[in-house]
């Protein structure tokens, strides 16, 4: 939304307009919910959380000052709202101690048996990988049933390599937009991003493998 | 630079975190390996991939309990609601 609409969207909100607060909804509260998950365990509670941004919504509404774009600010308020719902559900961790998994430095992009071992060419390919077709991505989506695979992937990735990945690719935030609303250093975010695009990476290509038969 | 160094470099290189020569370097090596010149494309598409994943889908009822929340909100807070400001 360029910011022109967006100051547009607020005066109609802030005006009470009901079409632009369900336009609103509608655009979000799925993104919002995709995020959540990232936090909480359940469907459930996750649906709370994005109700409980949206009281959140319309308690600032009128003090939001436009020093960040409304969807970042709306998603930081899930954030605060998921972080405190986290705290409170004890069998779940979303936020990973210096030794959780997050922290495993030994979790390579690429399993090490796809590269040679030894001699001149130690390190490079003995399994390539395949160029895939120009309109792979859309095919797969077009799919339920890959699709269902691919957000079974997203589903496994560590919480905040899930968190960042949701941001950074699913939600089309930069870089620097989901180090403030996630609290991480650049270096983090952007190693998380790396381990949680190299799974799905691998998840796509089992996918594709199984369905052209040359299981891997 | 072998290829399994590249395969940990490709999200650096993306999201040009690279050093000059580090950056050549993987250039170099993309130009001569089909290979890794597979992966980083497939690294792209997972990108394109994500980023046109459909949103969770919700139930209608949410839309008009929501809805009834926004007419309450314009019909005024309840003064024994003490708000926190969320900062932007």
């Amino acid at each position: 939304m360029n910011p022109q609409d967006e100051r547009r969207l607020l005066e109609a909100l802030r005006n009470g307009d009901e079409t632009a607060f369900t336009a609103l909804v509608d655009r979000y509260h799925g993104p919002l919910l995709r995020l959540a998950l990232g936090f909480v365990p359940g469907r459930a509670v996750a649906e709370e959380v994005v109700q409980e941004t949206w009281v959140g919504v319309l308690e600032g509404l009128s003090r939001f000052e436009e020093r960040s774009s409304l969807k970042t600010w709306i998603f930081r308020i899930l954030i605060n709202r998921a972080k405190t719902r986290g705290g409170r559900e004890r069998r779940y961790v979303p936020f990973a101690s210096p030794d959780g998994p997050d922290a495993d430095a030994e979790e390579a992009a690429v399993e090490a048996a796809r590269f040679r071992r030894g001699g001149m060419m130690a390190g490079h390919w003995v399994l390539p990988p395949n160029r895939w077709d120009d309109n792979t991505p859309e095919r797969l989506l077009l799919n339920s049933e890959t699709r269902k695979f691919l957000e079974q992937a997203i589903d496994a990735l560590a919480p905040q390599q899930r968190q960042v990945i949701t941001l950074r690719d699913v939600e089309g935030l930069s870089a620097e937009e989901t180090c403030n609303i996630l609290d991480l250093s650049e270096t983090n975010q952007r190693v998380l991003l790396h381990r949680a695009r190299s799974r799905v990476r691998q998840a796509l290509e089992r996918i594709l493998n199984s369905e052209s038969g040359k299981d891997s | 630079m072998t290829c399994r160094e590249l395969t940990e470099l490709v999200t650096d290189y993306l999201e040009k975190k690279l050093s000059f020569l580090d950056r050549l370097r993987f250039q170099l090596h993309i130009g001569l390996c089909s290979g890794c010149r597979a992966y980083l494309s497939q690294v792209r598409q997972t990108v394109r991939v994500l980023g046109h994943l459909p949103p969770e889908s919700f139930p209608p009822e949410i839309r008009d309990e929501l809805l009834n929340r926004f007419r309450s909100w314009k019909a005024g807070p309840p003064s024994s609601v003490i708000q926190t400001p969320e900062s932007d």
